[in-house]
């Protein structure tokens, strides 16, 4: 059962391919003229069914770990990213038909694509439930918040597509460097992902001693060649030694990994810098030049307005009745719960913007790609680096 | 100030933009798109800027001063989580001490600025408390004016307004645009508009309702700040913490003294490491993981039949597994299972051994119970065993005096004082042979002894850490958040859609609004379109951002 998900996971994943391969090509392929007279490409039409296709087997992947787990599949990191991977496929599969954009297509599609790969970084093992997270609430919280954010991330898409459409790439102002900040984190998020299974194959390991944050003696295996040693430490079996040692309230392994990815994301930037002489964004610019851009900030200020609610009754509201019922507390100023309000205020600070004149367009692209990275950093940077009552969610 | 009469005769409050009746602009506006906001109402905050009262209502009806709002707290909120909150730094940290040891001089400094405290700081609640006034306020400033607007409007608009709408077009020559109308009128009933008609215009309506999603989602929003306000007032909100031995029962505070929860077991309850599916995760975690804490609890009720000064009589109400997730309640109070404690010492058992008398010692044996000790133990043979003192949780203070930190039995010692038979423990000037005991320790205190106590067992319970909560502010703060989501999906799901058709003099003024989602508004008219000889009507802004585009392509050109 349980190696039968996984496998439907890496059946997902290459229809999710497919469906961007199929996308690219109804964008860049050739036309041809209906009897009516107007241009059409069928292909739009076939990444969208493979985008379908891909749901039921992501969908199927989530409902067969459940049967073999015995609970829902969102209880650790690898399970609700991998979530979040299949919530915003969802929410395309259900904004798509709305205005037959294939453009959201060609960009959804690898972003989920992402978000998956990255999920799978983490243990994938079945995780036994700590007694907090054994309760139906864990179904119903998760679940809906997860689709909460898949949805609102399509407000995240629609505003970098509107960001690559309208910014002029010519000039070197703060709005390219914003778009291109944004363009390197997802190539150092491949680079990530691309080095850790590399390392992976490799059977890289490295393994220190070290003093941790309380003063005593402790270990530290490391997954990728040290250029940041821990603490005091002291290499005992395999790699090289490290180019200089962090102070110990830094996990040195985790700021090893950010590095090299960070490295790793620059070397295909400046390569891809050097091949085209232009800025990222002015690359994938021509690609997005027939989008109509008003039609883009629909789509994400229409994304957010669905979304919103979704994401306000699963991250808020069912959070508070959980927390009530295992917390003895339905609010307790929890990092996480802080950030779930953030997240919250932050959206609904964007629909008040929307009636104001002025925020349309590029404002509220760069809002909507904004709360996404508020969504990210909820979900990364909170449960891994702020510990707090979530933090089991590793 | 006086009112502005319409040529159309309807008399619009002071300060109106667009009549409420017909449309027509009042007030010269720039731009070629009507500014709908609102239905162009007179707002007393656009309106009247006089006195203070105005200046308070003005400031917190503006949009633009709640967003201001919703930052701040934003930004507030998560300079919360830089550090942990007080409540969450490692219990018996001095936070004083704690957050520079822990966080260096920006630790320091977030604890200066009471950051450790954030959200219950003054200035926290301030905020909190402007955006209630702002929701309040901003509410009433929008609501009134726009349900009379959109009461009194009339099917046949001005001209003027029509064209300023940001979809419009005009269909002329058509063969019989009267026909054409029917037919439009028709699509338009099919796609569940609501049609007004009046003098052959004719005005096509859709979930107005949804307007008022954003005024009931405040609403919410307020009865549950309120809800969350209510919990400072005394007797709303009980937050107690209980720890119960196992075999024994503890008062629920709180109930006056009714109720007692009893502790019948205690158990935790590790995964099973053969357990197939999750071997690898428990390997991973290097050994045991917490399937469950459980208490088992039995409820106790004082019966009421009971006089005043009698030995207190419970009955028992009912068991209860509490674990987490799943607490006992009754009459609104809640036991939760918190935190527990394996292993307290609970009771000492001592023998007496002497090697000088000539005595058997062998059947001689007395339990201590460390909770509740007895003074005195007098035994067959005649020897009286006193406790002189007690200390559960021994400690030398400051001044080098013995003393106890606590009542609960973590490091207990007991000074004895054993008389043999031939001391008369009554005589004042008898002394028995004095000494002190614990784990590990036998002293004497008073010279050289004949006989000797031993420490011959002990025996330990398990404690239940529960919290006893009752919040009687959850019923108010319910009702917010189900009338703040109900308000959220009216007003998120459903869009409000206008469609003016006009027939003026054979030609034929097509307009729409739509508070959201313009995509809808313009698939509609792209029906009515495909039905009829109507043609669609364009979509201005898109209009004037293509010549704005195309302005830009020919000055780069040149």
């Amino acid at each position: 059962m349980f190696e039968m998900s996984s496998n439907l996971m890496y059946v997902a994943f290459f229809l999710f391919l497919a469906s961007t391969v199929l996308f690219a090509v109804s964008i860049t392929g050739k036309k041809f003229k209906t009897r009516e007279g107007e241009e059409k490409n069928k292909a739009g039409l076939w990444g969208y069914i493979s985008a379908v296709i891909a749901l039921i087997a992501a969908v199927s992947y989530f409902i067969v770990r459940w049967i073999a787990v015995g609970h829902a599949p969102v209880s650790n990191m690898f399970e609700y990213t991998t979530a979040l991977g299949i919530a915003i496929s969802l929410a395309f599969v259900i904004i798509y038909p709305m205005y037959k954009n294939n453009y959201l297509g060609i960009f959804t599609m690898p972003i989920v694509m992402l978000i998956i790969a990255y999920a799978s970084m983490f243990p994938t093992e079945a995780q036994p439930l700590i007694p907090a997270l054994q309760s139906h609430w864990l179904t119903i919280h998760v679940i809906t918040t997860v689709i909460g954010q898949g949805i609102l991330a399509i407000g995240f898409v629609g505003g970098l597509i509107y960001l690559i459409r309208v910014i002029d790439f010519t000039k070197a102002t703060k709005k390219v460097l914003g778009v291109e900040f944004i363009l390197f984190s997802i190539i150092a998020g491949i680079a990530y992902i691309l080095l850790n299974v590399g390392f992976n194959l490799a059977d890289y390991e490295a393994t220190f001693e070290y003093t941790n944050e309380l003063g005593e003696e402790a270990q530290i295996d490391y997954t990728m060649p040290p250029l940041v040693g821990p603490n005091e430490g002291e290499l005992i079996s395999g790699g090289m030694n490290p180019l200089f040692n962090a102070p110990a309230i830094i996990a040195s392994g985790d700021l090893n990994v950010v590095i090299w990815s960070f490295l790793g994301g620059l070397v295909f930037y400046l390569i891809l810098r050097l091949l085209f002489r232009k800025p990222i964004g002015g690359i994938i610019q021509p690609l997005v030049k027939q989008v109509n851009p008003q039609a883009v900030d629909e789509i994400s200020y229409r994304a957010i307005a669905i979304g919103f609610p979704v994401f306000t009754l699963g991250g808020l509201i069912f959070a508070m009745i959980w927390a009530q019922i295992a917390w003895t507390r339905f609010w307790g100023w929890d990092p996480k719960e802080v950030w779930a309000l953030v997240t919250f205020l932050f959206y609904a600070a964007y629909l008040h913007l929307r009636l104001s004149r002025g925020w349309q367009g590029e404002k509220s692209a760069w809002l909507c790609v904004l709360g996404f990275i508020i969504i990210l950093f909820n979900l990364i940077f909170v449960n891994l680096v702020i510990a707090g009552l979530h933090s089991y969610a590793m | 100030m006086e009112k502005v009469k319409c040529e159309c005769g309807h008399v619009n409050p002071y300060g109106t933009y667009l009549c409420e009746s017909c449309g027509k602009p009042l007030k010269e506006e720039k731009g070629k798109i009507a500014n709908m906001r609102y239905e162009g109402v007179a707002r007393r905050s656009q309106t009247y800027k006089k006195s203070m009262i105005d200046r308070v209502w003005n400031f917190f009806s503006s949009v633009k001063v709640g967003i201001w709002i919703i930052f701040a707290l934003l930004i507030t909120s998560s300079l919360g989580t830089v550090f942990p909150q007080e409540m969450y730094i490692p219990p018996g940290e001095n936070p004083a001490i704690y957050y520079e040891q822990a966080y260096g001089t920006i630790g320091l400094l977030y604890y200066q600025l009471g950051f450790h405290n954030l959200y219950s700081s003054w200035w926290y609640m301030l905020l909190i408390a402007s955006l209630g006034i702002s929701l309040v306020i901003a509410s009433l400033d929008r609501v009134v004016p726009l349900y009379r607007a959109l009461s009194t409007q009339r099917v046949t608009r001005h001209e003027g307004f029509l064209k300023r709408q940001r979809v419009f077009g005009e269909a002329e020559g058509l063969d019989d645009p009267e026909a054409e109308m029917k037919k439009a009128e028709k699509v338009l009933r099919e796609k569940k508009y609501k049609i007004r008609k009046e003098n052959g215009n004719l005005l096509a309506e859709k979930g107005r309702f949804a307007r008022w999603g954003p005024y009931v989602n405040h609403v919410g929003l307020i009865i549950f700040l309120i809800g969350g306000m209510l919990r400072f007032f005394p007797e709303m909100y009980t937050d107690e913490h209980v720890w119960v031995r196992e075999g024994e029962q503890e008062v629920i505070s709180g109930t006056g003294g009714n109720y007692f929860v009893r502790n019948n077991e205690f158990a935790i309850d590790l995964y099973d490491e053969e357990n197939e599916m999750f071997e690898a995760a428990l390997e991973r975690a290097g050994g045991s993981v917490v399937e469950s804490f459980r208490t088992s609890a039995t409820l106790l009720k004082r019966s009421s039949n009971g006089t005043v000064g009698s030995e207190t009589e419970l009955e028992e109400v009912k068991d209860h597994e509490i674990i987490v997730n799943d607490p006992l309640t009754f009459e609104g109070f809640s036991l939760y299972q918190v935190d527990y404690k394996l292993n307290e010492l609970s009771t000492f058992s001592f023998t007496l051994e002497s090697e000088t008398v000539d005595e058997d010692f062998s059947d001689f044996i007395f339990e201590v119970d460390l909770n509740d000790p007895q003074k005195l133990y007098e035994f067959e043979n005649g020897y009286e065993i006193e406790i002189l003192e007690y200390f559960p949780n021994f400690l030398i203070d400051d001044n080098r005096e013995p003393t106890t930190i606590n009542r609960i039995p973590d490091n207990p010692r007991i000074i004895f004082e054993v008389f043999p038979p031939d001391v008369d423990r009554e005589d004042e000037n008898a002394e028995g042979e004095i000494s002190l005991i614990g784990i590990q320790v036998n002293e004497s205190l008073n010279g050289d002894h004949d006989h000797t106590i031993r420490l011959a067992g002990v025996e330990m319970v398990d404690v239940t850490g529960l919290t006893i909560r009752k919040d009687r502010t959850l019923p108010v703060i319910s009702v917010g958040a189900i009338i703040f989501m109900i308000g959220l999906i009216q007003g998120s799901y459903w869009h409000h859609r206008r469609i003016w058709i006009q027939n003026r003099e054979g030609t034929l003024l097509l307009a729409g609004h739509a508070n959201k989602n313009w995509h809808a508004l313009k698939k509609d008219f792209s029906l009515i379109s495909a039905n009829t000889q109507i043609p669609s009507p364009v979509d201005q802004l898109d209009e004037a951002a293509k010549e704005k585009e195309n302005e830009g392509v020919n000055q780069n050109n040149v």
